[in-house]
């Protein structure tokens, strides 16, 4: 038996809009499986994994918490793949961001101000801005891979946020602990609801989303995304520069992930430590694929990913199961997305042998 | 033993994992596809052979089993990005990013637990020839396979018949095929080769480089590894070449945290991935070069009309 693919004339609208949730119902069943395999029942399992966190208050404030800077990531990252640029060094500029942002409140902790946390925000996004810069100026400017240089800068934003709250930046009240002092209430990101936690990094994400979402639809400049992500010599023709949109998609991207990190220490955590990320730069990648590579589609995504992040706390409280479940669940997502989306573009056909597929043939014909 | 005898030792464990995984994606590009998930079928292939090793006690089975594992998931890799056309670059972030995953949970069990090393194999009087006796004749199994597989893969692509396919393929699919030669399926053999080596290169890390299992123990070494192929234009001998300047510059950061310079120690340890992106820049930065020398179809979808 073998597989055949069979180009279609259009992309199907049908499977676009069904391949993300295929591929959920896919993930949702594997993962019944690998439950299984671990030793419990399955249904309880995926019971408290995906559908438990959705009934209580308080874990769908969590949900929003974790939501928020994957949306934020993912809608730059989906500018950024539709472009043809592979920043996949989120998560450095996550950590150059939130580092970038946190000079406010840390190293000028005495000055109260309500300019405090605009600032924050603003020196966080230009420090996401400037560590993309790196690969983007390697890309545009000395032809260098942007994958490769983008994720070495990743391992070298956590190393320098290590020695950052080791040294440098360590709370002096904090007895030797690796941790920055706490920030100020005005360098907090206010709450947005009486019921929970959830707070304004979340607006950041919709807004950030929704602005995209106009720009990619309305603007030439989303236009000029997409030209140029399918066909670099087509864009020329159009006379886009491929060059301007590696500095565009990248420093876009880098910005709004410095944001994600700026609001995620400030709202969330409100200091700085060695880790502030579970992998939200490289878990916001499948978002982003996950959403289509649509700021809307990338809302949707963002929120189901973050409930991977809670379900999979709550599974390992109840059942305890390790936490690595998640990142399992995360993987298997983005695999069975990229499959489904083979539909999209392709009939797909199971060949047994050679004389049936030739009937098979002569009867759709 | 000397000290520069003894550095020079724990450069070559060093460089061994890094060679191998570069080696296996070499093939894998020359062929045309371009996988990113070295990482993660290395990290599998680390964690299998840690697991094998514990259950058996032997650890050439647990070679076995971390080359059987990088293959196995190679095999995902495949399917998706040869029979489905899926995005190569998305694809092999998937794998990455799953075999991280997996190879956490099932190393769970074997967190903080000793392994076993796997031996040294003294090859007799060659091994007794002053200081290279010692560094290149008294080595475990993998490092010898490392250097076989350099050579061989070498003769294979440039010396042999089907290598000369796999380049054809890799150069221009479409004239490959309209030739008759069967691309999915040498695309498929290549992909597995690199999963099988990069899981060598796991179960090297997890049976001779530090034999234990830690999660994350590959930290970045596949990435690095695809960047040495980019560094060895796609040439066998420059892998080599290439590894062993890596593994000096990762020991070269070690030795220097021992002396205590005064460096903070992060800084040490970013030496490497900083060393990556200087020479990714110092080799691509020539455009006409690169183009010369990366497989024309590397990365591109190929579907058969028929």
């Amino acid at each position: 038996m073998r597989i055949e693919l069979e180009k279609r004339p259009t992309p199907s609208v049908l499977y676009a809009v069904l391949s993300p949730f295929v591929a959920l119902v896919l993930t949702v069943i594997t993962g019944g499986i690998m439950f299984a395999l671990l030793g419990k029942d399955p249904m309880s399992a995926l019971y408290s994994f995906f559908v438990e966190p959705l009934l209580d208050v308080w874990s769908l404030h969590e949900i929003a918490i974790k939501a928020a800077p994957l949306i934020l990531i993912g809608v730059g990252l989906s500018v950024c793949y539709r472009s043809n640029n592979w920043n996949i060094g989120a998560e450095g500029q996550f950590i150059m961001g939130a580092i970038a942002g946190a000079i406010v409140p840390v190293v000028f902790h005495d000055w109260h101000s309500p300019l405090v946390l605009p600032l924050m925000l603003i020196f966080g996004m230009i420090g996401g801005a400037l560590y993309a810069a790196i690969p983007a100026f390697l890309k545009a400017n000395l032809n260098t891979n942007e994958i490769l240089s983008s994720l070495m800068l990743v391992y070298i934003a956590q190393l320098f946020l290590d020695w950052i709250v080791r040294g440098p930046w360590r709370s002096p009240e904090a007895y030797n602990f690796p941790i920055t002092r706490d920030f100020a209430p005005e360098a907090v990101l206010p709450e947005i609801l009486a019921s929970g936690r959830t707070n304004l990094g979340f607006v950041f994400a919709i807004v950030a989303a929704l602005l995209v979402w106009f720009m990619m639809r309305y603007t030439l400049k989303g236009f000029e995304i997409t030209v140029l992500g399918q066909s670099e010599r087509a864009g020329r023709f159009a006379g886009f520069s491929s060059r301007r949109m590696i500095w565009f998609s990248m420093l876009l991207s880098g910005a709004l992930a410095g944001l994600a990190g700026i609001s995620e220490v400030s709202g969330n955590i409100n200091k700085l430590q060695p880790i502030i990320s579970p992998g939200y730069g490289f878990t916001a990648i499948i978002v982003a694929f996950l959403g289509r590579l649509n700021p809307i589609g990338v809302i949707i995504a963002g929120l189901v990913l973050a409930l991977t992040y809670v379900g999979g706390e709550a599974v390992q409280l109840t059942l305890s199961v390790s936490d690595k479940v998640t990142r399992v669940f995360q993987g298997l997502l983005l695999f069975f997305v990229l499959s489904c989306d083979t539909l999209i573009r392709y009939k797909i056909r199971l060949v047994f042998s050679g004389r049936t597929a030739a009937v098979a043939q002569g009867g759709a014909e | 033993m000397g000290i520069v005898e003894a550095i020079l030792l724990t450069v070559i464990t060093a460089a061994t994992p890094l060679v191998l995984a570069a080696l296996g994606e070499l093939v894998a590009e020359r062929s045309g596809v371009l996988n990113l998930g070295v990482e993660g079928m290395m990290i599998m292939g680390a964690v299998l052979a840690f697991a094998a090793t514990d259950a058996t006690g032997s650890p050439y089975i647990g070679i076995l089993a971390g080359i059987a594992g990088g293959a196995l998931f190679s095999l995902l890799f495949g399917f998706l990005t040869l029979t489905l056309v899926a995005n190569q670059v998305a694809t092999g972030l998937a794998l990455t990013i799953l075999g991280l995953g997996v190879s956490g949970q099932i190393g769970e069990a074997y967190v903080g637990m000793s392994g076993i090393k796997l031996p040294e194999i003294t090859i007799p009087l060659l091994s007794e020839i002053p200081f290279f006796g010692r560094l290149l004749f008294k080595q475990d199994l993998i490092f010898y396979i490392s250097i076989a597989l350099v050579a061989g893969v070498n003769w294979y692509l440039f010396k042999s018949r089907s290598g000369l396919k796999i380049r054809a393929i890799g150069d221009n699919h479409a004239s490959a095929h309209a030739l008759g030669i069967g691309v999915i399926r040498t695309r498929y053999l290549a992909v597995l080769f690199g999963g099988a080596c990069a899981g060598l290169a796991g179960a090297q890390l997890s049976l001779v480089y530090t034999p234990q299992w830690v999660e994350n123990m590959t930290a970045g070494r596949g990435w690095i590894a695809l960047a040495l192929v980019v560094f060895a234009s796609w040439r066998p001998w420059r892998v080599l070449a290439g590894g062993y300047l890596f593994g000096a510059v990762s020991i070269s950061q070690l030795h220097a945290q021992a002396l205590g310079l005064g460096i903070p120690s992060q800084f040490l340890s970013a030496l490497p991935y900083a060393a990556t992106v200087v020479v990714l820049v110092l080799i691509s930065h020539n455009r006409r070069m690169t183009l010369i020398n990366t497989p024309a179809s590397l990365g591109k979808p190929f579907v058969p009309d028929r």
